[in-house]
């Protein structure tokens, strides 16, 4: 089992003809994920061909593919101007589950398509975020594959390449993950931690979390003590940013310390007094997982 | 990006906020002149981007012209909190009955515009939040319909009593929320918002924050970056694509992603050292990026070690490789560098590297024990 993705994912590809569009859909496809169609206005009725030969249909709407293709799922690689308006088009074309890869979409912006997926009954994952994936299964986004293997683990992270290095870690390791998710780094943002706990929570096959936060907002905070409240399932934490100055964006928009609230120390405080297991150094995460499972 | 109070009463004076008139001075005899056509008492201000400029002494009233350009020459070339004053706004001195405090940022965990609204002005509100909740108002706003009439009535009437103020702050708070999603704010502030004695409500001070990502469309908005308030260091870093922020350890610290960026830091911190700066060479990998990167880094006197540490996904641990070895043939680099690669084409990334006589590690904690042991004994 697993979360958000699996062998039913039908994915749309909005922005299959751009550079990072075309490049990860090739990936998604060699993963084996169903990639049923690809969405660029003006290119309706032509063809992707994917490094393996593949040929996608692309569409003109997203409408269109959910019509003939069955699409319940969108990858959203469109540029930032376009991206919020690609989002809600999606939603608004009856996708379930709509992934927003892009960086850098003003805040602004998402805050009404964010509401807009919501009012839809939709989930958006994202934005600037790298996807998920269910390894051996199906892949949406640009997590790498080859880093990942099937187990009994969830992950979930703001960040990218510290969740692949969490991952490729506890792969090396031989503990395989049934998800791992990453919910991106900007302020505004559809599925938060909660929201990919309780799916994990509700996950049979997921004995244990990984949680990767850091710094800025209270994400991580309420998190924590929602996992206290009604998660049965061990987790362990990390955060990224404790040499991080206050008032400055660390990259992510999302990563800053205004005035005294969204420290890492707060949100490592937070994790302790609410049963989390501190990872203080990455390889730590793979070791507390070990205990975790009791392997 | 932070803009001025100057730029930032510009717009608001464009959203029709009553603002007192000043202008700009670069030197004490621009001041002199700015404050002999206002006429009367000015204030002159530093225009730094920082708070707590009046306890720094920055901000100064004026009887005279004369008075003003003393002024203006004490501020203009001092420090405050690392930034040299380059520029001081002169601005009708107003009469003040009372203060109050009205800001508008975005709250992450409702995902809507927020007001904070308080008649307790002029100090620092989170002060104010941390020593007495109640006297903040905030209002969250539903992005889809704006802020409507009686929300804005609503903020007004917890700050005032006389009809005629409210009727003012009203008009003030629905400006205040044009001006913010019109320029694309993740902070607007008025503090203090006065009440001069005959009544008058007027923002004094402004304080304005634009969300980053929405500059590719408002270019007006763009041009207000003042270059001399950034380090010269994050301006070539913003122009290469990278994400830098300067700190102050000897470890340089290069990186793609910037969780894996700040747990790298961590890292170092943890092992002993301190890191330099946070610096993401972001996901596309390009040579020039990583080249621009190591001439940043290495412009820096303090750093004694640079440290890659490069997890492949989108990129590409060979591209990164033939930047580092590029950069080594085009600049002279004098700290040692100690590289990890991992991830996709780490093979041929290593080929490059050993051929141009530099080593590899591929885990994370060795090659930070390293970095910060060299910089230890440099």
């Amino acid at each position: 089992m697993s979360i958000f993705i699996d062998d039913s994912t039908r994915l749309v590809v909005q922005g299959i003809t751009g550079r990072d569009g075309s490049f990860h859909t090739s990936q998604m496809v060699e993963y084996g994920t169903h990639v049923v169609a690809g969405v660029t206005p003006g290119k309706g009725g032509q063809h992707f061909t994917a490094q393996n030969g593949t040929r996608i249909p692309i569409f003109n709407t997203v409408e269109e593919a959910v019509e003939q293709e069955g699409a319940n799922t969108a990858a959203v690689y469109v540029p930032p101007a376009f991206a919020a308006g690609a989002v809600m088009e999606a939603a608004d074309a009856g996708i379930a589950f709509v992934v927003a890869i892009t960086e850098g979409i003003p805040v602004l912006d998402m805050t009404r398509a964010a509401q807009f997926v919501r009012d839809r009954g939709a989930r958006l994952l994202g934005p600037n975020c790298p996807g998920a994936i269910t390894p051996g299964v199906a892949k949406v986004g640009i997590i790498p594959g080859q880093i990942t293997t099937p187990g009994p683990v969830g992950v979930v992270s703001r960040s990218g390449t510290l969740t692949y290095e969490a991952v490729a870690q506890l792969t090396a390791a031989g503990i395989g993950q049934t998800t791992c998710v990453g919910i991106g780094g900007d302020p505004v943002i559809g599925t938060d931690f909660i929201d990919t706990l309780r799916a994990f929570g509700e996950d049979p096959d997921t004995e244990a979390v990984v949680m990767i936060g850091e710094i800025g907002g209270t994400d991580e905070q309420e998190a924590a003590a929602w996992a206290r409240e009604n998660l049965e399932i061990p987790v362990v934490g990390f955060i990224a940013g404790q040499t991080a100055p206050p008032g400055r964006r660390m990259g992510h928009a999302g990563a800053i310390i205004s005035g005294s609230s969204g420290t890492a120390e707060e949100k490592m405080k937070a994790f302790e007094e609410n049963g989390i297991a501190v990872a203080r150094r990455p390889v730590d995460i793979r070791d507390l997982v070990r205990e975790c499972l009791g392997t | 990006m932070d803009i001025h109070e100057y730029q930032a009463k510009e717009l608001f004076r464009a959203a029709g906020i009553p603002v007192p008139p000043g202008r700009v001075a670069t030197t004490p005899d621009e001041a002199r002149a700015i404050a002999e056509e206002l006429g009367g008492s000015v204030v002159v201000k530093a225009q730094v981007h920082s708070g707590g400029r009046g306890k720094a002494g920055g901000v100064k009233l004026a009887t005279s012209p004369d008075e003003a350009a003393s002024h203006a020459e004490a501020i203009l070339g001092m420090s405050i909190r690392g930034l040299e004053v380059k520029q001081v706004l002169v601005t009708v001195a107003e009469d003040i009955a009372s203060e109050a405090y009205v800001g508008i940022l975005v709250d992450r965990a409702t995902q809507r515009p927020m007001f904070m609204v308080s008649a307790e002005g002029g100090v620092d509100i989170e002060e104010v939040a941390a020593t007495n909740p109640d006297a903040i108002r905030k209002l969250r706003v539903d992005p889809r319909y704006g802020l409507l009439p009686h929300q804005a009535y609503g903020l007004a009437n917890f700050l005032y009593t006389d009809p005629g103020q409210v009727k003012q702050a009203t008009r003030i708070m629905a400006q205040l929320y044009n001006a913010f999603v019109e320029n694309s704010c993740s902070m607007a502030e008025i503090n203090p918002l006065i009440v001069t004695p005959n009544g008058e409500v007027k923002a004094i001070d402004a304080k304005v924050s634009i969300d980053e990502s929405a500059l590719f469309r408002l270019p007006e908005v763009e041009k207000l970056r003042d270059l001399d308030a950034e380090p010269p260091a994050e301006t070539r870093a913003r122009e290469a694509g990278l994400s830098f922020v300067k700190l102050d350890g000897n470890v340089g610290c290069c990186v793609n992603g910037a969780g894996l960026a700040m747990a790298t830091m961590d890292l170092v911190k943890t092992y002993g050292g301190e890191p330099a700066n946070f610096l993401d060479i972001g996901g596309s990998s390009n040579p020039d990026k990583v080249v621009a990167a190591l001439e940043i880094i290495t412009a820096d006197p303090n750093v004694k070690a640079i440290l890659f540490n490069i997890f492949g996904g989108i990129t590409r641990c060979d591209d990164v490789a033939r930047g580092i070895v590029e950069a080594s043939n085009r600049i002279r680099i004098e700290p040692p560098i100690v590289i990890r690669l991992t991830g996709t084409n780490e093979a041929e990334a290593l080929e490059i590297l050993s051929e141009a006589g530099f080593s590899a590690f591929t885990g994370m904690d060795e090659v930070v024990q390293k970095a910060v042991d060299l910089a230890a004994q440099a």
